[in-house]
């Protein structure tokens, strides 16, 4: 069963990567549509992490919520002026069922979203709940009780399936999951070792895809797409490499990411950090909610909304940034967004003091100017090149 | 009281002595007192500020910093507060030992973390799991509630390690009984205090009255000077219910209100509603920013710390579902007190209680017929607060108070 794109095993690069585009950036959701018009049901999952692998265990297609390129018509009277424009666009999609879903989850990532199920329960029939990944990732009883609210939300989706969501079908999952996890890292070493194979806006594209369809569809055509990107024709050019920041939740719109894509080789950031948010395999022998619960805490990425002694901000960029290659930083926070915001000042004050030279910027997931935007990127970017 | 509570806090400055830094929804009172650990509550250094008319050089100097005019309030002010070493209109504060937060607001977490920088110091998260769906509350017996009790019992003994590493004291558990008993008689009162403002007229003013015993409950927790506060107060309440005896001389209209108050604007705030007659009755302040006290839950003290557990669980999940699922709690409260509308306080920097307050008013409104008014201000920017519109707010929404008093008069 295609669900993607049909015939897309036909296309070439440059049009598959257009067709995997139109779907990311199509708001009436094609994809998740289809899925339903097989008979299938559909979890919707806000923002940054979420262990997909419990619903797909259960034959349900997990669907990543955020927001889209929309105007709200009705989200905004159950909302208050001073908000990020994802929390507006994804209650929209909702309302008027642009996006639908059979249940919908969410976390307490932030003040704002930690509303967002509750607002959501009191204007759709189908349950909504929060899944409370720990906020104590220290507390050695963590794991052990990540791994019992895994279970919880086992049980949920149980019910919503109508089925028994088994180990040995959480295994599979996992297995699936871990296989995505590497093409997702394999794209991302491409881009950070021949940037100028794979553009930020292509990257962006393929993995965000995944929260759109089914992942064996989405291995499939990763492992078929890593290829002919590595195969591609292009050469290196004279260009500042550096890290993004600010895109773990709202989504800055993808002719952004282009632009700045063209000013500067981005070889490493965290957008859709939730689906890339777990590093290593995670273990398919044992307990698969328990390795799923480790994983989450041991092998993680890290974003400003999850709090872990362990993973100093700054410090964790410092060391995205040396993996990586990169010279410079663009520390972007989407507009009311408090947690990008502050964590935007811790990382430009351990920049400054480190030398190290960044850029700074707001950004709306609404937002079709980038004039304004593309100068400024661009003056820095000479800036860097002429020093050096 | 408040004046000596300070002026303490000015001499643990001085002294060196360990301070934390706590927060409102889920101090842990009970536990950095059984150490004598001074606790400062940054949120209300930061309101102070404001009630002071002085906030806004605070907040100047934490944008100055890098900050946006888009974060809350009580975070720039607290960090301003910082870059000056401590001081503050009332006293100096003294820097922190350590800092000590739940997870009922995530701007605490975020806070704490520019403490870690600035102080390196060690920074503890109570994780407290609330409700998960709407009505979907847990109780002790089941599983679920088991395992979020467990796993907060399992951090406070986490913290107990941590303060006794802090201190080189071990915990002195009758010390923590003692604590824990003060608190209990605390919320016993509270809780009642609470309930009697549902007679006509109400005996206190839930949103001037109710944030000077917020401040009581919160800074004095778990003492003896709190818990006689708290009965005398009790007391109060009840001989001024016996007389007839309420804040307002004519309570014509009983208001429930939501949200953080309008620090800026405090005082003149109020007389908005009391100059037509208005007297807010309950308030979701009084439940969330007493961390859960009115739950009136009691400490089992023969089994201390998986009592604070499960105490900590249910009311700092109250706290939240205060602000999170209100509708309920809401509408059952519109008969017992007498309700006739409710005032939706929407504060620009403070996202946790704001975020759905349009959409619980819309619910609330769906589910009783009662007038209510949604407006938009800062409890701390007063460059957000716009008197003159939040007059003729206030003012239509008197008028519609009044239309349909007199509608009801007709039909009766």
């Amino acid at each position: 069963m295609n669900l993607i794109l049909d015939e897309w095993e036909r296309l070439n690069l440059t049009d598959t990567l257009t067709a995997c585009r139109e779907v990311v950036d199509d708001a009436d959701f094609p994809t998740v549509r289809r899925w339903r018009e097989f008979g299938g049901k559909t979890v919707g999952h806000f923002q940054v992490y979420f262990p997909e692998e419990i619903v797909h265990a259960a034959g349900l297609l997990p669907v990543k919520v955020r927001g889209a390129m929309i105007e709200p018509q009705h989200a905004d009277s159950r909302f208050g002026s001073y908000l990020c424009s994802i929390m507006k666009s994804s209650l929209e999609l909702a309302l008027d069922n642009r996006l639908p879903l059979d249940m919908f989850v969410s976390h307490p990532i932030c003040d704002a979203a930690r509303n967002l199920a509750a607002v959501w329960g009191r204007n759709v029939s189908y349950p909504c709940q929060i899944l409370y990944l720990p906020q104590n990732a220290n507390s050695a009883f963590a794991a052990d009780y990540l791994r019992h609210e895994y279970d919880r939300m086992r049980r949920s989706i149980e019910d919503l399936a109508g089925r028994a969501v088994t180990d040995d079908d959480l295994r599979r999952s996992v297995e699936v999951f871990n296989e995505n996890r590497r093409l997702i890292r394999a794209l991302y070493a491409v881009k950070r070792d021949r940037p100028w194979l794979v553009g930020l806006d292509e990257v962006y594209v393929l993995v965000a895809l995944g929260g759109l369809v089914p992942r064996e569809e989405h291995n499939a055509l990763l492992h078929r797409i890593l290829p002919l990107i590595e195969a591609r024709s292009a050469h290196p050019q004279d260009r500042v490499r550096v890290v993004f920041e600010g895109g773990f939740c709202e989504q800055p719109p993808i002719d952004l990411l282009r632009v700045i894509g063209q000013s500067c080789y981005v070889v490493d950031d965290d957008l859709m950090i939730g689906l890339r948010w777990i590093t290593a395999d995670v273990l398919c022998e044992g307990d698969p909610l328990a390795a799923l619960a480790s994983a989450y805490l041991e092998h993680s990425s890290y974003s400003p909304v999850q709090h872990d002694l362990r993973k100093p901000k700054e410090r964790m960029l410092e060391e995205r940034m040396r993996a990586s290659g990169a010279t410079a930083a663009i520390l972007t926070a989407a507009k009311m967004c408090e947690p990008g915001l502050e964590e935007q000042v811790s990382y430009a004050h351990d920049l400054d003091e480190r030398n190290v030279p960044y850029f700074v910027s707001e950004f709306e997931q609404n937002m079709t100017s980038f004039d304004h935007l593309e100068i400024q990127l661009e003056t820095f970017v000479e800036r860097l090149l002429f020093a050096t | 009281m408040f004046r000596q509570w300070f002026a303490e806090l000015g001499q643990a400055a001085e002294a060196g002595a360990p301070a934390a830094y706590v927060f409102v929804m889920g101090s842990l009172a009970e536990i950095l007192r059984a150490f004598d650990i001074h606790m400062v509550f940054p949120e209300i250094t930061s309101l102070q500020m404001a009630v002071r008319g002085v906030a806004h050089d605070y907040l100047k100097e934490a944008e100055d910093y890098g900050y946006s005019p888009d974060i809350c309030g009580y975070v720039k002010a607290d960090v301003a507060l910082q870059l000056r070493g401590g001081e503050h209109p009332m006293g100096r504060v003294p820097r922190p030992s350590l800092a000590v937060l739940t997870n009922a607001c995530n701007t605490y977490i975020k806070w704490a973390e520019i403490w870690e920088r600035m102080y390196h110091i060690p920074v503890f998260t109570l994780d407290v799991p609330g409700t998960r769906t709407a009505g979907g509350q847990t109780w002790p017996g089941n599983p679920d509630f088991e395992t979020d009790r467990r796993y907060v019992e399992h951090q406070l003994r986490e913290l107990i390690v941590l303060c006794e590493t802090i201190t080189s004291r071990k915990l002195d558990i009758d010390r923590l009984r003692e604590v824990m008993h003060h608190t209990n008689e605390m919320s016993r009162c509270w809780r009642e205090v609470i309930r009697l403002n549902n007679n006509v007229p109400a005996p206190f003013n839930a949103l001037t009255d109710g944030t000077v015993y917020l401040g009581v409950i919160n800074a004095l927790r778990g003492t003896p000077e709190g818990a006689a506060y708290f009965r005398d107060l009790l007391e109060e309440v009840r001989y001024k219910v016996d007389h007839g005896l309420g804040p307002v001389a004519e309570e014509r209209f009983r208001l429930v209100y939501l949200g953080i108050p309008c620090y800026p604007i405090f005082r003149r705030f109020n007389d908005l509603f009391t100059g037509s007659g208005g007297n807010f009755v309950n308030s979701t302040y009084l439940w969330f920013a007493a961390g859960g006290a009115n739950c009136g839950f009691e400490y089992d003290l023969s089994r201390p710390l998986e009592s604070l557990a499960e105490g900590l669980l249910v009311a700092v999940r109250d706290a939240m579902d205060s602000m999170f699922f209100p509708v309920e709690s809401l509408v059952a409260m519109a008969d017992p007190y007498h309700v006739d509308g409710l005032v939706f306080h929407a504060s620009k920097s403070c996202r946790t209680t704001a975020t759905g307050m349009a959409d619980a008013r819309r619910a609330f409104m769906a589910a009783r017929d009662l007038p209510t008014l949604f407006i938009e201000s800062d409890m701390m920017d007063r460059r957000v607060v716009s008197e003159a519109q939040l007059k003729n707010r206030v003012d239509a929404f008197f008028e519609n108070l009044v239309t349909r008093r007199r509608q009801d008069l007709t039909e009766r």
